[in-house]
């Protein structure tokens, strides 16, 4: 891997944690006891919207961590393409009056044969340079895609209407009306959805790795490209079909939360940092640390936010990623699965 | 040896560079002017990126922290202190330095590298906007404006718009900073520094610390860095978190070496002038189009697709720069 240095052991890191937490409980386990008791309704709150955030952030954060673990690249454009997604979906849903979700039939293949035509045209060319290169080449297809939608579609926010809203979604048994009341605390209906939708195209994914020869095959090659070559895999096809999967991710993503954010051509950037984080700390290349890091960070932002109001969200999400990266750059589950 | 011939030969190149450049506002004014003074200023930036990230292999992301220490450092010094900006430079230079010598060092002892190393100076610069965005202290997004003096314009560094003396000010920066990077690289603390580059292992066992090298070229390309953002408030006279501190500002930085040829000592300035003068160019144009192009105009984002572009192509045609590249087909060394 790219790191290397002093072996940092499970259990000092553990006992490390145990100390700090243990520090924090002694300085200000009374304050934030009694803040919580006054605060509860704040506190579920942050973790219902942390949670129902935190699914999304996993799916989008799963597409980039696929990526790196079959090409070793890190992919600066994921959030680029996130925007792409959502503006397809949103030009659907505002022209043709599609239903916001029904848009994901299109957007996700749409960037599906995107990924896999970036894959081919460009990426393929530079596979063996450095790291840094194919990080620049990245962001440089992130800065065409998004200015090239800023010239389309100008920085005018964008919405979409959540269609169900007045009618309720009809499940046979029951017609859900949102918002929902999560003990007290309100869980919107879209941001429901997201997190659901979210967790079945993880799970596809995650069946689709794990289950079927095409999986397998991408895990080879992510494995050991050579070793995968030698016994007759199509190396340059998974790279394709492994970039393609992993923007199909976050087009998903990127339509699922479109009834519920405002949308610019900068919308995925956000995202794409959020995942870079996410995917380190559930260990570079790993698809089920990328999973519960999502989650993860999605908690941290919130409960962060509530407990220091003020101060950015994101700023909580950073010193997680720092600390991350200094004491265990493997990332909480290793790296490669 | 060959690497003290080539730094030696780049002192002459340097010293007959500022003697043609000197006369260069005599020819130029308004727009053309300006050009040329941003054309330095990133010429300085990217000098500065390449010996961290060049000369001494230590890829950054996150260059804008220096940046914007610099950057900050002058606007607290010029209007809450009333101090002059060449105080608020030095203090910011200080400052990054300082700061990069933590971030280096924190993220050595762990061993990180390459990409993880990139991300960890991501991380610094973005805690950095983020802090600044929300701290009161430092007029938190609303930024600084940068108020007018009397005095001295050589002391307040406050010039009358289009006025060369800006041109001179950079002129004699970038000149000062290419002068300290060469003299370190033809140095032996330059040669360690390479050495490190090319393999950490094998210099270690003879003997060099690759810590203690790291972090010298960390610490100097960090200040010089600031002396750019401390150049940029006084000529632009305002500053706010994303432009100091902000993704893009990092990339600005890192593109002159990379479109001119990461470690060499000329690239970022040749890369500069074609980055400048693209973007500038893209920019004007869209602000007044000719006629049959007419459709442009206004158009918001064309400028930075450019950029966009020109990262993608010089990455996929001249991954060593276009000085690289020039000087491994003209086969000299």
């Amino acid at each position: 891997m790219a790191f290397k240095g002093r072996k940092v052991s499970g259990r000092s890191l553990a006992l490390l944690g145990l100390g700090i937490a243990a520090l924090l409980v002694l300085v200000w386990g009374g304050d934030a006891l009694s803040w919580a008791r006054d605060n509860r309704v704040v506190l579920v709150q942050a973790l219902v919207t942390g949670l129902l955030l935190g699914g999304v952030y996993s799916l989008v954060s799963m597409g980039l961590t696929l990526i790196f673990g079959v090409l070793d690249i890190l992919n600066f454009a994921h959030g680029a393409f996130m925007a792409l997604a959502m503006y397809a979906s949103f030009v659907l849903v505002a022209n043709a009056g599609f239903d916001p979700y029904l848009s994901l039939l299109v957007s996700v293949p749409l960037l599906f044969v995107l990924g896999v035509l970036v894959q081919r045209v460009l990426l393929a060319r530079v596979m063996d340079q450095p790291h840094e290169n194919q990080l620049l080449l990245t962001f440089g297809l992130a800065l065409l895609i998004e200015n090239a939608l800023l010239m389309v579609f100008t920085a005018t926010p964008r919405t979409v209407d959540f269609p169900y809203a007045q009618t309720g979604i009809p499940l046979g048994f029951a017609t859900v009306r949102g918002p929902l009341d999560v003990f007290g605390a309100v869980a919107d209906l879209p941001r429901v959805i997201a997190f659901l939708g979210s967790l079945v195209i993880a799970g596809g994914l995650f069946y689709l790795l794990r289950r079927t020869s095409l999986g397998t095959a991408i895990r080879a090659v992510a494995e050991n490209p050579d070793g995968a070559a030698m016994v007759g895999i199509d190396v340059r096809r998974m790279h394709m079909i492994a970039f393609g999967l992993g923007t199909a991710c976050v087009a998903a993503a990127g339509t699922l939360v479109l009834p519920f954010l405002s949308l610019q051509p900068t919308t995925g950037e956000q995202f794409n940092v959020i995942a870079f984080v996410v995917v380190v700390l559930g260990g570079l290349g790993n698809v089920v640390g990328a999973l519960v890091g999502g989650i993860l960070i999605g908690l941290v932002q919130e409960l962060g936010g509530a407990f220091v109001p003020g101060v950015d969200k994101l700023f909580f999400v950073f010193v997680v990623f720092v600390l991350t990266l200094l004491l265990r750059p493997q990332g909480l589950f290793g790296g490669k699965p | 040896m060959g690497a003290l011939r080539r730094f030696d030969r780049d002192l002459l190149v340097l010293a007959a560079g500022v003697l043609v450049l000197i006369p260069v506002p005599l020819f130029l004014s308004g727009f053309l002017l300006e050009v040329a003074i941003q054309t330095l200023l990133f010429g300085l930036l990217g000098v500065a990126w390449n010996l961290m990230g060049g000369f001494a292999g230590q890829f950054s992301f996150g260059h804008a922290a220096f940046f914007g220490i610099g950057a900050y450092a002058t606007a607290v010094a010029v209007t809450d202190y009333g101090l002059s900006p060449w105080v608020g430079m030095l203090l910011g230079a200080a400052l990054a330095a300082a700061f990069g010598v933590l971030v280096g060092f924190l993220s050595f002892r762990y061993g990180l590298k390459g990409v993880f190393f990139a991300l960890a100076t991501f991380a610094f610069a973005e805690m950095l906007r983020l802090i600044s965005r929300s701290l009161e202290a430092v007029n938190a997004a609303r930024g600084y404006n940068i108020p007018i003096r009397s005095g001295n314009p050589w002391l307040t560094l406050q010039f009358p718009q289009g006025s060369p003396n800006y041109y001179y000010v950079i002129l004699a920066l970038l000149a000062l900073s290419l002068l300290a990077v060469i003299l370190l690289m033809r140095s032996r603390a330059g040669t360690f520094i390479l050495s490190i580059r090319e393999n950490e292992d094998a210099a270690a066992a003879l003997g060099v610390n690759p810590m203690r090298y790291k972090l010298l070229a960390v610490a100097l390309s960090a200040a010089l860095t600031a002396v750019g953002g401390a150049f940029y408030v006084q000529y632009f006279f305002f500053i706010d978190p994303e432009l100091a501190f902000g993704a893009s500002v990092s990339i600005q930085i890192l593109l002159p070496a990379i479109v001119g040829g990461i470690g060499t000592t000329w690239g970022p300035v040749v890369g500069s002038l074609i980055i400048t003068v693209l973007g500038q160019g893209s920019t004007a144009l869209v602000r007044t189009p000719p006629p049959f192009l007419e459709a442009l105009q206004g158009t918001s984002g064309l400028d930075v697709a450019i950029y966009g572009a020109l990262i993608v192509l010089v990455v996929l045609f001249l991954p060593r720069g276009v000085f690289g590249t020039l000087r491994e087909r003209l086969g000299a060394a």
